[in-house]
Protein backbone atom coordinates (compact mmCIF):
# COMPACT_ATOMS: atom_id res chain seq x y z
CA UNK A 1 0.00 0.00 0.00
CA UNK A 2 1.47 3.60 -1.03
CA UNK A 3 0.45 5.09 2.39
CA UNK A 4 2.58 2.80 4.70
CA UNK A 5 5.84 4.88 4.98
CA UNK A 6 8.06 2.77 6.29
CA UNK A 7 9.66 -0.54 4.73
CA UNK A 8 9.32 -4.18 6.44
CA UNK A 9 12.07 -4.10 9.27
CA UNK A 10 13.30 -0.33 9.35
CA UNK A 11 13.90 0.46 12.76
CA UNK A 12 11.79 2.74 13.96
CA UNK A 13 11.91 5.31 17.08
CA UNK A 14 8.73 6.06 19.33
CA UNK A 15 6.59 8.64 17.73
CA UNK A 16 7.52 7.88 14.10
CA UNK A 17 4.99 8.19 11.41
CA UNK A 18 4.78 4.52 9.95
CA UNK A 19 1.34 5.36 8.08
CA UNK A 20 -1.19 7.78 7.17
CA UNK A 21 -4.58 7.49 6.40
CA UNK A 22 -7.07 5.45 7.89
CA UNK A 23 -6.36 2.08 4.73
CA UNK A 24 -4.17 0.98 7.52
CA UNK A 25 -4.63 -0.47 11.29
CA UNK A 26 -2.42 -0.04 14.14
CA UNK A 27 -0.98 -3.01 15.31
CA UNK A 28 0.68 -4.15 18.35
CA UNK A 29 3.52 -1.83 20.05
CA UNK A 30 1.60 1.05 17.53
CA UNK A 31 -1.27 3.56 18.10
CA UNK A 32 -3.39 5.67 16.02
CA UNK A 33 -3.40 9.90 16.34
CA UNK A 34 -5.82 11.11 14.25
CA UNK A 35 -4.90 9.91 10.67
CA UNK A 36 -1.31 8.45 11.61
CA UNK A 37 -0.35 5.71 12.67
CA UNK A 38 3.02 5.82 15.07
CA UNK A 39 5.45 3.78 16.42
CA UNK A 40 4.85 3.33 20.03
CA UNK A 41 8.03 2.70 21.24
CA UNK A 42 11.64 1.31 19.27
CA UNK A 43 11.78 -1.51 17.50
CA UNK A 44 11.47 -3.29 13.93
CA UNK A 45 8.32 -2.31 11.46
CA UNK A 46 6.71 -4.94 10.32
CA UNK A 47 3.41 -4.84 8.10
CA UNK A 48 0.97 -8.16 8.22
CA UNK A 49 -1.87 -7.22 5.69
CA UNK A 50 -3.82 -4.11 6.76
CA UNK A 51 -2.36 -4.13 10.29
CA UNK A 52 0.99 -1.64 10.55
CA UNK A 53 3.13 -3.88 13.78
CA UNK A 54 6.37 -3.57 15.49
CA UNK A 55 9.02 -6.18 16.79
CA UNK A 56 9.61 -4.70 19.96
CA UNK A 57 13.70 -4.31 20.72
CA UNK A 58 13.74 -3.09 24.01
CA UNK A 59 11.91 -2.41 26.78
CA UNK A 60 10.08 -4.71 30.05
CA UNK A 61 8.69 -7.87 28.96
CA UNK A 62 4.82 -7.96 28.27
CA UNK A 63 3.11 -11.06 30.22
CA UNK A 64 1.68 -13.29 27.34
CA UNK A 65 -0.62 -16.44 28.19
CA UNK A 66 1.21 -19.51 27.92
CA UNK A 67 4.62 -18.24 28.35
CA UNK A 68 6.86 -20.41 31.32
CA UNK A 69 8.36 -17.11 33.17
CA UNK A 70 10.79 -16.77 36.65
CA UNK A 71 8.34 -15.18 39.63
CA UNK A 72 9.01 -13.94 42.57
CA UNK A 73 6.71 -14.20 45.40
CA UNK A 74 6.26 -10.51 47.15
CA UNK A 75 2.94 -11.09 49.24
CA UNK A 76 0.31 -14.12 50.59
CA UNK A 77 -2.97 -13.36 51.08
CA UNK A 78 -6.24 -15.63 51.63
CA UNK A 79 -6.64 -17.00 48.48
CA UNK A 80 -3.18 -17.47 47.34
CA UNK A 81 0.15 -15.89 46.29
CA UNK A 82 0.89 -12.71 44.91
CA UNK A 83 3.48 -13.08 42.36
CA UNK A 84 6.28 -10.36 40.71
CA UNK A 85 6.43 -11.12 37.28
CA UNK A 86 9.60 -8.98 36.41
CA UNK A 87 6.75 -7.01 33.99
CA UNK A 88 4.56 -4.25 35.03
CA UNK A 89 2.15 -6.25 36.47
CA UNK A 90 1.99 -8.65 38.85
CA UNK A 91 0.17 -11.94 39.04
CA UNK A 92 -1.90 -14.21 41.13
CA UNK A 93 -0.87 -18.01 42.04
CA UNK A 94 -4.29 -19.26 43.72
CA UNK A 95 -4.21 -21.91 46.10
CA UNK A 96 -5.91 -24.42 43.51
CA UNK A 97 -3.08 -23.75 40.88
CA UNK A 98 -0.16 -23.61 43.51
CA UNK A 99 -0.60 -27.46 44.50
CA UNK A 100 -2.66 -30.46 44.90
CA UNK A 101 -2.62 -31.01 47.99
CA UNK A 102 -5.23 -30.36 50.74
CA UNK A 103 -4.67 -27.35 52.04
CA UNK A 104 -6.83 -26.91 55.53
CA UNK A 105 -8.40 -23.83 56.58
CA UNK A 106 -5.99 -21.18 58.16
CA UNK A 107 -3.01 -23.04 57.21
CA UNK A 108 0.74 -21.73 57.04
CA UNK A 109 1.00 -20.83 53.49
CA UNK A 110 4.69 -20.21 54.01
CA UNK A 111 5.56 -23.95 53.85
CA UNK A 112 4.13 -24.02 50.01
CA UNK A 113 5.86 -20.82 48.99
CA UNK A 114 7.48 -17.74 50.97
CA UNK A 115 8.11 -14.54 50.66
CA UNK A 116 10.78 -14.06 48.43
CA UNK A 117 10.81 -17.08 47.24
CA UNK A 118 11.53 -17.76 43.04
CA UNK A 119 9.07 -19.87 41.28
CA UNK A 120 9.13 -21.28 37.31
CA UNK A 121 5.42 -20.80 36.63
CA UNK A 122 3.10 -21.11 33.92
CA UNK A 123 0.50 -17.90 33.04
CA UNK A 124 -2.44 -18.98 32.63
CA UNK A 125 -4.35 -15.91 31.88
CA UNK A 126 -3.73 -12.29 31.01
CA UNK A 127 -6.89 -10.27 30.90
CA UNK A 128 -7.36 -6.62 28.77
CA UNK A 129 -6.81 -5.17 31.86
CA UNK A 130 -3.61 -7.44 32.42
CA UNK A 131 -4.62 -9.29 35.51
CA UNK A 132 -2.53 -12.02 35.23
CA UNK A 133 -2.85 -15.76 36.63
CA UNK A 134 0.13 -18.28 37.08
CA UNK A 135 -0.31 -21.81 37.46
CA UNK A 136 2.30 -24.44 38.92
CA UNK A 137 0.96 -27.45 37.58
CA UNK A 138 2.44 -28.36 34.42
CA UNK A 139 5.97 -30.45 33.21
CA UNK A 140 9.13 -28.75 34.61
CA UNK A 141 6.80 -26.05 36.77
CA UNK A 142 8.98 -25.58 40.39
CA UNK A 143 9.90 -23.84 43.11
CA UNK A 144 13.82 -22.59 42.79
CA UNK A 145 16.53 -22.89 45.90
CA UNK A 146 19.67 -21.71 45.91
CA UNK A 147 21.58 -20.86 42.52
CA UNK A 148 21.81 -17.33 41.69
CA UNK A 149 19.37 -15.05 39.46
CA UNK A 150 20.46 -12.94 36.42
CA UNK A 151 18.38 -10.10 34.42
CA UNK A 152 18.22 -10.26 30.91
CA UNK A 153 16.38 -8.20 27.86
CA UNK A 154 13.23 -10.42 27.19
CA UNK A 155 13.68 -9.43 23.63
CA UNK A 156 16.93 -11.87 23.89
CA UNK A 157 15.46 -14.29 25.54
CA UNK A 158 14.93 -16.39 22.26
CA UNK A 159 18.59 -15.76 21.07
CA UNK A 160 19.62 -17.12 24.60
CA UNK A 161 17.35 -20.36 24.40
CA UNK A 162 18.50 -20.65 20.44
CA UNK A 163 16.54 -22.99 18.10
CA UNK A 164 15.07 -26.01 19.87
CA UNK A 165 17.41 -24.88 23.18
CA UNK A 166 20.47 -25.57 21.63
CA UNK A 167 22.19 -22.19 22.76
CA UNK A 168 21.43 -23.07 26.69
CA UNK A 169 22.24 -26.58 26.00
CA UNK A 170 25.45 -25.82 24.46
CA UNK A 171 26.48 -23.82 27.50
CA UNK A 172 24.68 -26.28 30.33
CA UNK A 173 26.96 -29.13 28.92
CA UNK A 174 29.79 -26.72 29.21
CA UNK A 175 29.76 -25.65 32.37
CA UNK A 176 27.66 -28.34 33.96
CA UNK A 177 25.05 -26.01 35.43
CA UNK A 178 21.27 -25.60 35.83
CA UNK A 179 19.85 -22.97 34.18
CA UNK A 180 15.96 -22.12 33.68
CA UNK A 181 15.56 -19.26 30.91
CA UNK A 182 12.02 -17.65 31.83
CA UNK A 183 10.24 -15.82 28.85
CA UNK A 184 10.26 -12.51 31.04
CA UNK A 185 13.94 -12.27 31.00
CA UNK A 186 14.77 -13.86 34.06
CA UNK A 187 17.79 -16.35 34.39
CA UNK A 188 17.78 -18.78 36.71
CA UNK A 189 21.57 -20.73 37.25
CA UNK A 190 22.97 -23.31 39.54
CA UNK A 191 26.73 -24.85 39.74
CA UNK A 192 30.08 -24.69 41.16
CA UNK A 193 30.69 -20.76 41.50
CA UNK A 194 33.65 -20.70 38.75
CA UNK A 195 30.72 -21.96 36.31
CA UNK A 196 27.81 -19.96 36.81
CA UNK A 197 30.14 -16.88 36.43
CA UNK A 198 30.71 -18.67 33.19
CA UNK A 199 27.25 -18.72 32.53
CA UNK A 200 26.62 -15.31 33.22
CA UNK A 201 29.59 -13.84 31.27
CA UNK A 202 28.18 -15.96 28.29
CA UNK A 203 24.63 -14.86 28.79
CA UNK A 204 26.03 -11.73 28.45
CA UNK A 205 28.26 -11.39 25.74
CA UNK A 206 24.87 -13.44 23.94
CA UNK A 207 22.43 -10.60 24.81
CA UNK A 208 25.41 -8.42 23.31
CA UNK A 209 26.34 -10.00 19.99
CA UNK A 210 22.74 -11.25 19.52
CA UNK A 211 22.58 -9.18 16.07
CA UNK A 212 26.01 -10.30 14.70
CA UNK A 213 26.35 -13.79 12.05
CA UNK A 214 27.76 -16.88 13.46
CA UNK A 215 26.50 -16.21 17.21
CA UNK A 216 26.35 -19.46 17.73
CA UNK A 217 30.06 -20.37 16.41
CA UNK A 218 31.18 -17.33 18.36
CA UNK A 219 29.16 -18.71 21.68
CA UNK A 220 30.79 -22.43 21.22
CA UNK A 221 34.76 -20.64 20.96
CA UNK A 222 34.33 -18.70 23.77
CA UNK A 223 32.69 -21.76 25.75
CA UNK A 224 35.33 -24.34 24.56
CA UNK A 225 38.55 -21.66 25.35
CA UNK A 226 36.62 -20.69 29.19
CA UNK A 227 35.65 -24.13 30.36
CA UNK A 228 38.30 -25.94 28.29
CA UNK A 229 35.58 -28.47 27.27
CA UNK A 230 35.18 -29.93 23.78
CA UNK A 231 31.36 -29.36 22.30
CA UNK A 232 30.33 -31.50 19.85
CA UNK A 233 28.33 -30.50 17.10
CA UNK B 1 13.22 -11.94 51.97
CA UNK B 2 17.07 -12.96 50.35
CA UNK B 3 17.88 -16.19 52.40
CA UNK B 4 18.44 -17.69 49.63
CA UNK B 5 20.88 -15.32 48.15
CA UNK B 6 22.31 -14.60 51.43
CA UNK B 7 23.05 -18.08 52.05
CA UNK B 8 24.92 -18.30 48.36
CA UNK B 9 26.63 -15.36 49.09
CA UNK B 10 28.08 -16.17 52.36
CA UNK B 11 29.01 -20.09 50.83
CA UNK B 12 31.37 -18.14 48.04
CA UNK B 13 32.82 -16.01 50.56
CA UNK B 14 33.73 -18.90 52.74
CA UNK B 15 36.10 -19.94 49.86
CA UNK B 16 37.29 -16.14 49.03
CA UNK B 17 34.58 -15.41 46.64
CA UNK B 18 31.77 -13.36 45.17
CA UNK B 19 28.86 -13.51 43.15
CA UNK B 20 30.64 -11.34 40.44
CA UNK B 21 34.07 -13.49 40.78
CA UNK B 22 35.86 -10.69 42.70
CA UNK B 23 37.58 -11.03 45.63
CA UNK B 24 35.85 -10.29 49.01
CA UNK B 25 38.40 -6.77 49.21
CA UNK B 26 38.87 -6.15 45.55
CA UNK B 27 37.32 -3.03 43.83
CA UNK B 28 35.14 -3.12 40.59
CA UNK B 29 36.89 -2.22 37.24
CA UNK B 30 36.65 0.30 35.32
CA UNK B 31 37.61 3.03 37.87
CA UNK B 32 36.76 6.14 36.12
CA UNK B 33 37.02 9.47 36.83
CA UNK B 34 36.15 12.25 33.88
CA UNK B 35 36.38 15.89 34.68
CA UNK B 36 34.87 18.71 33.91
CA UNK B 37 31.72 16.78 32.86
CA UNK B 38 29.02 19.08 32.55
CA UNK B 39 29.85 22.91 30.92
CA UNK B 40 27.27 24.90 32.79
CA UNK B 41 28.89 23.71 36.50
CA UNK B 42 31.86 25.31 38.01
CA UNK B 43 32.82 21.94 38.28
CA UNK B 44 31.95 18.64 37.91
CA UNK B 45 33.36 14.97 37.55
CA UNK B 46 31.87 11.66 36.42
CA UNK B 47 32.35 8.58 38.12
CA UNK B 48 32.18 5.19 36.82
CA UNK B 49 32.70 2.18 39.12
CA UNK B 50 31.97 -0.90 37.48
CA UNK B 51 27.90 -0.13 36.58
CA UNK B 52 27.29 2.38 38.80
CA UNK B 53 27.74 5.83 37.64
CA UNK B 54 26.96 9.05 39.24
CA UNK B 55 27.42 12.63 38.21
CA UNK B 56 28.79 15.46 40.95
CA UNK B 57 28.24 18.88 39.85
CA UNK B 58 30.04 22.34 41.65
CA UNK B 59 28.67 25.74 41.96
CA UNK B 60 29.86 28.82 43.65
CA UNK B 61 27.52 30.74 45.46
CA UNK B 62 28.01 33.98 47.50
CA UNK B 63 25.76 33.75 50.51
CA UNK B 64 26.32 35.50 54.20
CA UNK B 65 28.67 33.62 56.91
CA UNK B 66 26.86 31.96 60.05
CA UNK B 67 26.63 34.27 62.81
CA UNK B 68 29.48 32.01 64.44
CA UNK B 69 32.03 32.11 61.93
CA UNK B 70 32.16 35.25 60.52
CA UNK B 71 34.90 34.79 58.33
CA UNK B 72 34.60 30.98 56.81
CA UNK B 73 33.01 29.82 53.82
CA UNK B 74 31.09 26.25 53.73
CA UNK B 75 30.23 23.93 51.54
CA UNK B 76 26.46 22.26 51.12
CA UNK B 77 25.68 19.18 50.00
CA UNK B 78 23.11 17.89 48.07
CA UNK B 79 21.90 14.52 46.69
CA UNK B 80 19.50 13.22 44.17
CA UNK B 81 18.80 9.42 43.34
CA UNK B 82 16.68 9.87 40.33
CA UNK B 83 14.63 7.50 39.56
CA UNK B 84 15.98 6.48 36.11
CA UNK B 85 19.37 5.06 37.89
CA UNK B 86 17.46 2.63 40.34
CA UNK B 87 13.34 1.40 39.82
CA UNK B 88 13.34 1.73 43.48
CA UNK B 89 14.34 5.55 43.69
CA UNK B 90 10.69 7.42 43.57
CA UNK B 91 11.27 11.86 42.33
CA UNK B 92 10.22 13.68 44.80
CA UNK B 93 11.62 15.81 48.44
CA UNK B 94 14.95 13.62 48.93
CA UNK B 95 14.10 10.56 51.57
CA UNK B 96 15.97 8.81 54.28
CA UNK B 97 18.79 7.33 51.61
CA UNK B 98 19.36 10.76 49.98
CA UNK B 99 20.11 12.13 52.79
CA UNK B 100 22.33 9.76 54.00
CA UNK B 101 24.31 10.07 51.35
CA UNK B 102 24.75 13.77 51.00
CA UNK B 103 25.40 13.90 54.97
CA UNK B 104 28.22 11.07 54.46
CA UNK B 105 29.73 12.77 51.57
CA UNK B 106 29.66 15.97 53.22
CA UNK B 107 31.04 15.25 56.44
CA UNK B 108 33.97 12.92 54.68
CA UNK B 109 35.22 16.31 53.15
CA UNK B 110 33.95 18.56 55.84
CA UNK B 111 35.79 16.83 58.23
CA UNK B 112 39.20 16.26 56.47
CA UNK B 113 39.34 19.84 56.31
CA UNK B 114 41.20 20.02 52.50
CA UNK B 115 39.29 22.86 51.97
CA UNK B 116 40.58 25.63 54.25
CA UNK B 117 36.93 27.42 54.69
CA UNK B 118 38.72 30.70 55.70
CA UNK B 119 40.12 31.28 52.18
CA UNK B 120 36.53 31.01 51.28
CA UNK B 121 35.91 34.23 52.51
CA UNK B 122 35.49 37.51 50.85
CA UNK B 123 34.75 40.21 53.16
CA UNK B 124 34.28 39.21 56.48
CA UNK B 125 30.66 39.12 58.38
CA UNK B 126 29.34 39.76 54.75
CA UNK B 127 29.90 37.81 52.01
CA UNK B 128 31.59 34.21 51.55
CA UNK B 129 32.23 31.70 48.80
CA UNK B 130 29.37 28.68 49.40
CA UNK B 131 30.23 25.49 47.65
CA UNK B 132 27.71 24.02 46.74
CA UNK B 133 28.13 20.37 45.87
CA UNK B 134 25.24 18.24 44.17
CA UNK B 135 25.47 14.79 43.66
CA UNK B 136 23.12 12.91 40.80
CA UNK B 137 22.96 9.16 40.23
CA UNK B 138 22.77 8.20 36.41
CA UNK B 139 23.23 4.27 37.63
CA UNK B 140 23.26 2.88 41.00
CA UNK B 141 24.53 -1.10 40.63
CA UNK B 142 25.85 -0.67 44.07
CA UNK B 143 28.29 1.12 46.37
CA UNK B 144 27.06 5.13 45.58
CA UNK B 145 28.67 5.99 48.98
CA UNK B 146 32.37 5.32 48.03
CA UNK B 147 31.67 6.44 44.18
CA UNK B 148 29.82 9.72 45.40
CA UNK B 149 32.55 11.04 47.80
CA UNK B 150 35.08 10.64 45.57
CA UNK B 151 33.42 12.12 42.64
CA UNK B 152 32.67 15.15 45.66
CA UNK B 153 36.48 14.96 45.51
CA UNK B 154 36.90 15.15 41.86
CA UNK B 155 34.68 18.02 41.25
CA UNK B 156 36.31 20.20 43.92
CA UNK B 157 39.82 19.66 42.26
CA UNK B 158 37.78 20.67 38.70
CA UNK B 159 36.38 24.09 40.26
CA UNK B 160 37.33 27.29 39.51
CA UNK B 161 36.04 30.04 40.94
CA UNK B 162 34.24 32.63 38.50
CA UNK B 163 34.57 36.14 38.52
CA UNK B 164 33.38 38.38 40.87
CA UNK B 165 32.64 42.26 41.22
CA UNK B 166 31.18 44.44 42.98
CA UNK B 167 29.43 41.87 44.94
CA UNK B 168 27.92 39.37 42.01
CA UNK B 169 29.27 36.68 40.22
CA UNK B 170 29.85 37.20 36.28
CA UNK B 171 28.88 33.73 35.61
CA UNK B 172 30.29 33.97 31.59
CA UNK B 173 33.78 34.88 32.90
CA UNK B 174 35.71 32.09 34.51
CA UNK B 175 39.09 32.97 36.11
CA UNK B 176 41.03 30.49 36.36
CA UNK B 177 41.91 30.47 40.16
CA UNK B 178 40.91 26.73 41.99
CA UNK B 179 39.92 26.08 44.96
CA UNK B 180 42.23 25.65 47.85
CA UNK B 181 42.39 21.88 48.44
CA UNK B 182 44.96 20.51 51.24
CA UNK B 183 44.71 16.69 51.27
CA UNK B 184 42.96 14.13 49.44
CA UNK B 185 39.76 12.59 51.74
CA UNK B 186 38.09 9.08 49.91
CA UNK B 187 35.42 7.15 51.40
CA UNK B 188 35.69 3.30 51.70
CA UNK B 189 32.16 1.47 52.57
CA UNK B 190 33.18 -1.69 54.49
CA UNK B 191 30.70 -4.16 54.71
CA UNK B 192 29.72 -7.22 57.00
CA UNK B 193 27.92 -10.37 56.03
CA UNK B 194 27.98 -13.31 58.33
CA UNK B 195 31.51 -12.85 59.44
CA UNK B 196 33.36 -12.10 56.35
CA UNK B 197 34.29 -7.92 55.17
CA UNK B 198 33.66 -7.23 51.79
CA UNK B 199 34.44 -3.94 50.14
CA UNK B 200 32.39 -2.14 47.52
CA UNK B 201 29.09 -4.40 47.00
CA UNK B 202 27.14 -4.64 44.45
CA UNK B 203 23.11 -3.58 44.35
CA UNK B 204 22.57 -8.07 44.65
CA UNK B 205 25.55 -7.76 47.89
CA UNK B 206 23.93 -4.43 49.12
CA UNK B 207 20.14 -6.27 50.15
CA UNK B 208 21.84 -8.81 52.35
CA UNK B 209 24.58 -6.96 54.01
CA UNK B 210 24.81 -7.20 58.26
CA UNK B 211 26.22 -4.16 58.66
CA UNK B 212 28.55 -1.38 56.51
CA UNK B 213 30.61 0.75 58.00
CA UNK B 214 31.64 3.84 55.34
CA UNK B 215 35.84 4.93 56.24
CA UNK B 216 36.89 8.27 55.23
CA UNK B 217 40.61 9.19 55.63
CA UNK B 218 43.44 10.82 54.08
CA UNK B 219 46.65 10.22 53.14
CA UNK B 220 48.72 9.68 56.08
CA UNK B 221 45.61 7.49 57.31
CA UNK B 222 44.06 10.15 59.60
CA UNK B 223 40.61 9.52 59.90
CA UNK B 224 38.10 11.75 59.38
CA UNK B 225 34.34 10.40 59.63
CA UNK B 226 32.67 7.24 60.26
CA UNK B 227 29.22 6.38 59.11
CA UNK B 228 27.38 3.29 60.60
CA UNK B 229 24.91 1.60 58.77
CA UNK B 230 22.77 -1.83 58.44
CA UNK B 231 21.01 -3.75 61.09
CA UNK B 232 23.48 -5.13 63.20
CA UNK B 233 26.33 -4.51 65.64
CA UNK B 234 29.93 -4.42 65.44
CA UNK B 235 31.95 -5.39 67.84
CA UNK B 236 35.14 -3.56 68.72
CA UNK B 237 37.96 -6.05 66.97
CA UNK B 238 35.53 -5.77 63.90
CA UNK B 239 35.49 -1.96 63.70
CA UNK B 240 39.25 -2.08 63.98
CA UNK B 241 39.43 -4.65 61.11
CA UNK B 242 37.02 -2.98 59.01
CA UNK B 243 39.08 0.50 59.71
CA UNK B 244 42.23 -0.98 58.75
CA UNK B 245 40.44 -1.81 55.35
CA UNK B 246 39.41 1.12 54.33
CA UNK B 247 42.03 3.15 55.08
CA UNK B 248 44.08 0.57 53.09
CA UNK B 249 41.60 0.64 49.92
CA UNK B 250 41.49 4.29 50.55
CA UNK B 251 44.83 4.59 49.28
CA UNK B 252 43.89 2.42 45.88
CA UNK B 253 41.09 4.61 44.93
CA UNK B 254 43.37 7.49 45.72
CA UNK B 255 45.56 6.42 42.76
CA UNK B 256 42.38 7.03 40.71
CA UNK B 257 42.41 10.38 41.24
CA UNK B 258 43.96 12.34 38.66
CA UNK B 259 45.14 16.62 39.08
CA UNK B 260 41.50 18.07 38.06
Amino acid sequence: MSNVLVNEKDIVVPGETLAEGMDNLPGEGTYRQGEKILAGRLGLAHIDGRAVKLIPLSGKYNPKRGDTIICKVTDINFSGWRVDTNSAYSAMLSMKDATSDYIQKGADLTQYYSLGEYMVASIVNVTSQKLIDVTMKGPGLHKLKGGRMLEVSPYKVPRIIGKQGSMVSMIKTATNCRIIVGQNGLVWIQGEPDKELLVVRAIKKIEEDSHLSGLTENIKKFLEAESGVKLGE
Amino acid sequence: MNEDLREHIITLLNSDKRLDGRKPLEYRKPLNIEYGFTKTADGSAKVILGETEVLVGIKMEIGEPYPDRQDEGTIIVGAELIPLSNPNFESGPPGIQAVELARVVDRGIRESSTLDFKKLCIKKGEDIWRVAIDIVTLNDAGNLFDASALGAYAALQNTVFPKFEDGKIIRKEKTTKKLPLKNVPVSVTVCKIGSKFIVDPTSEEEKVIDARLTVASIEDGTLCALQKGGEYALTEEEIAQMLEIGIEKGNELRGALKNG
